[in-house]
């Protein structure tokens, strides 16, 4: 049997996947970021083929995505995030028109078309509002996990609303929301509101049309789910392995060059800058 | 893709004229000029390339400085940020146009610029093009005691509306704005000294017509496949000849030249890259700090602007290519040409899609790149609403990017580059362009 493998290097995180033949993920890995991406990337998936207990040997083929889709020094292709998620999120709901991802520093919405082909797509621009790591502000003001944000914003009764679209003013924000004696988690769920809107916002941009799938890291906080879904007023997917959407991506577009149809030429091969 | 075919005619004699060269040589010797205008007690005016009255201005030998330009030179020269500081540093807001931030700094720094000092004008010619030209005109007034002229130019009276050459509308807003071609006059005649010379405007609209013929032909060149230039790289040259040279014997020789030489690359089927695979237009204005490059992310992609709205938006009178001036009666003509092209230039967002739609047809593009400026939401409102027609109504596709116009700070290359590729990666998608071989993109 042969493999391929998809190794998505973001700002925070480097995921790696691995699908064999049929397109069946046998391997996965999640690391945190370190200093140097080259690494990160090559111990990711490292990782990802001990998860499915095969040699290096045995992939035959590897894509790289995120902003570290260049540092995948091993890679044959290097496709954006944006293709990646849109392939791995219609690969996962095959009935997908619309996907909110939302990582450590970016928030895109992407519109795709019946044949899961990327048709438009928007992004928050420099500034990192409403993306991951307004939750990190979040995090790192009150001294908390970022698992345990969602959790506890979902206990609250009433939030505070946040007024700052600046992710560094955030943290003062809630600094001082807390210094006035406000219930942490009406902090919180002011801050997870805060970027739902925004998301949302950027999803507008590009039309929802149902089904909705939302991937990336913030995908697994349950009161963003929440949020997201009241505000488009639709139930939205949310995969186990939406987390690694952009790798499982970049691990289908490596498959369709090595077992596709046409076995088709790469979208771009890169050279290290 | 589809685009024009080409009808390979028979190579023609290659010419010698490079039209990148002749373009730098032509505005270094501009700069050089007014660098010693002072000492040469020449008349100098202070303009906008929009609603400028530069053919009044040239029957009066003044010369011209362009403000705008200074400050696009010191993004392309990589000085802007330094001046963009020094203004910020004197109090304003980084929210401020960055073209006029770069020329406080430039006041500031006692007007050295990296072309050369600039001269200090005797008189300052604004209008209601741009609700900042009269702001930005009125520091030079307050601080530099420059005398002032401002146009009003006749703008949108109603939704949907749109003035059409000839109609009693136009003429009217024509007999408005010659009234106050009038009152320039006379301003100019008590600056210069000079008595107003009728015989010589006609001679500088003579040499724009010839101008605006030529860009004309120029510019429907480029329907070609391959396109022979890039609008938004070699296109900006052009650009700038036509407004620094408007009305001069060099801007009519470079013109005619460039269409030669176009012509001759057009006949010899050589287009502006080796292989052309996306024909794209460019909605927007240039972020001047980071163009090359910017071109340069499309262009790995064998994506080339064929055409780019900027090209008509900031040429002056030339958004009104359709009126020739009749240099029989030459004040009029100026007048209706005048009112027409500001009429235009005033209503752009209420019309962007049409234009689009038909320059998308025209010059047969596969997609539309919008740029927002972050320092001026003035050029920038109504590209969203612009851009879903584009995309949804018209199913071409589209991307928008975001940086300024010469402040680099808000220039991101790698989230650039990675919305730049993912609009590739979806052209492709949809079947667009040559089939991609092994390919080598930079990061």
């Amino acid at each position: 049997m042969k493999y391929v493998a998809g190794v998505d290097v973001g700002s925070t995180q480097t995921k790696a996947i691995i699908v064999d033949e049929n397109k069946a993920i046998v391997g996965r890995a999640l690391l945190d970021m370190e200093t140097s991406m080259v690494t990160v990337a090559q111990d990711a998936f490292r990782a990802a083929l001990d998860n499915a207990g095969i040699a290096e040997g045995d992939v035959v083929w590897v894509a790289g995505t995120g902003y570290g889709r260049y540092k995948v020094t091993f890679g044959r292709e290097q496709v954006t995030e944006i293709s990646c998620h849109a392939r791995g999120a219609v690969s996962l709901f095959p009935m997908t028109r619309t996907v909110i991802d939302i990582g450590g520093q970016d928030t895109k919405a992407i519109r795709v078309g019946a044949d899961g082909k990327v048709e438009d797509f928007t992004m928050n621009d420099k500034c990192a509002a409403g993306t991951g790591r307004f939750l990190g502000a979040a995090s790192y003001a009150l001294e908390m996990p970022l698992a345990e944000l969602g959790p506890l914003a979902m206990k609250s009764t009433n939030p505070v609303r946040i007024t700052t679209t600046c992710t560094v003013f955030a943290e003062s924000e809630i600094i001082s929301h807390l210094a006035k004696g406000i219930p942490s988690e009406d902090v919180l769920m002011g801050v997870h509101q805060a970027i739902a809107s925004r998301c949302v916002s950027l999803a507008r941009r590009v039309g929802i049309e149902p089904e909705v799938t939302f991937t990336g890291g913030v995908s697994r906080n349950v009161a963003m789910v929440k949020l997201i879904e009241e505000l488009i007023g639709m139930r939205i997917n949310v995969s186990q392995d939406a987390h690694f959407c952009g790798a499982l991506g970049a691990a289908l577009f490596s498959h369709d060059r090595m077992f596709g149809a046409a076995a088709q030429p790469a979208l771009a091969m890169a050279e290290e800058a | 893709m589809s685009t024009a075919t080409l009808q390979h005619s028979a190579p023609t004699t290659a010419d010698d004229f490079d039209p990148r060269a002749e373009g730098q040589r032509l505005i270094k010797e501009w700069y050089a000029q007014l660098e010693t205008a002072n000492a040469r007690n020449a008349a100098v005016a202070n303009v906008f390339v929009m609603g400028n009255a530069v053919e009044i201005l040239r029957a009066f030998d003044f010369e011209l400085v362009f403000p705008e330009i200074n400050s696009l030179q010191t993004g392309v020269r990589k000085a802007s940020e330094e001046y963009i500081r020094l203004s910020e540093d004197y109090g304003m807001s980084p929210d401020v146009c960055s073209y006029v931030k770069a020329d406080v700094g430039l006041i500031l720094k006692e007007n050295e610029h990296p072309a050369g000092r600039i001269p200090k004008a005797s008189l300052a010619v604004a209008s209601n093009m741009c609700g900042t030209f009269i702001k930005w005109a009125e520091i030079w007034e307050r601080w530099l005691k420059t005398p002032t002229f401002v146009l009003d130019l006749p703008g949108q009276r109603a939704a949907g509306w749109q003035v059409r050459p000839g109609d009693a509308q136009h003429a009217a807003d024509a007999r408005w704005v010659e009234a106050q071609f009038k009152e320039l006059i006379a301003q100019c005649e008590r600056i210069t000294g000079k008595r107003f010379d009728m015989d010589k405007l006609a001679e500088v609209e003579a040499r724009v017509n010839k101008m605006v013929d030529h860009w004309n032909n120029v510019m429907a060149l480029n329907r070609q496949c391959p396109a022979p230039f890039n609008a938004m790289l070699d296109g900006l040259t052009y650009i700038g000849i036509m407004n620094v040279h408007r009305g001069t014997e060099e801007g009519v020789e470079f013109m005619r030249r460039l269409e030669e030489h176009l012509k001759a690359k057009v006949g010899r089927g050589e287009g502006r890259v080796a292989e052309e695979r996306f024909r794209l237009l460019f909605s927007g204005t240039p972020c001047y700090v980071s163009m090359r490059r910017l071109v340069e992310l499309f262009e790995t992609w064998g994506g080339v602007f064929a055409y780019s709205d900027y090209l008509t938006f900031a040429a002056g009178g030339m958004d009104a290519t359709e009126l020739r001036y009749d240099t029989s009666r030459p004040l009029e003509s100026l007048a209706e040409v005048t009112a027409l092209a500001a009429q235009r230039g005033l209503s752009n967002q209420f019309f962007a899609h049409e234009r689009l739609a038909q320059q998308i047809k025209d010059y047969a593009v596969d997609g539309v790149v919008f740029h927002g400026i972050k320092s001026c939401r003035f050029v920038s409102s109504g590209m969203a609403d612009t851009r879903e027609f584009i995309n949804k109504r018209l199913d071409v596709p589209t991307l928008y990017i975001e940086s300024d116009l010469i402040d680099p700070r808000y220039w991101s290359d790698a989230q650039i580059k990675n919305r730049v590729d993912a609009f590739f990666e979806a052209l492709h998608q949809r079947g667009g362009g040559a089939p991609l071989a092994r390919k080598t993109v930079a990061a």
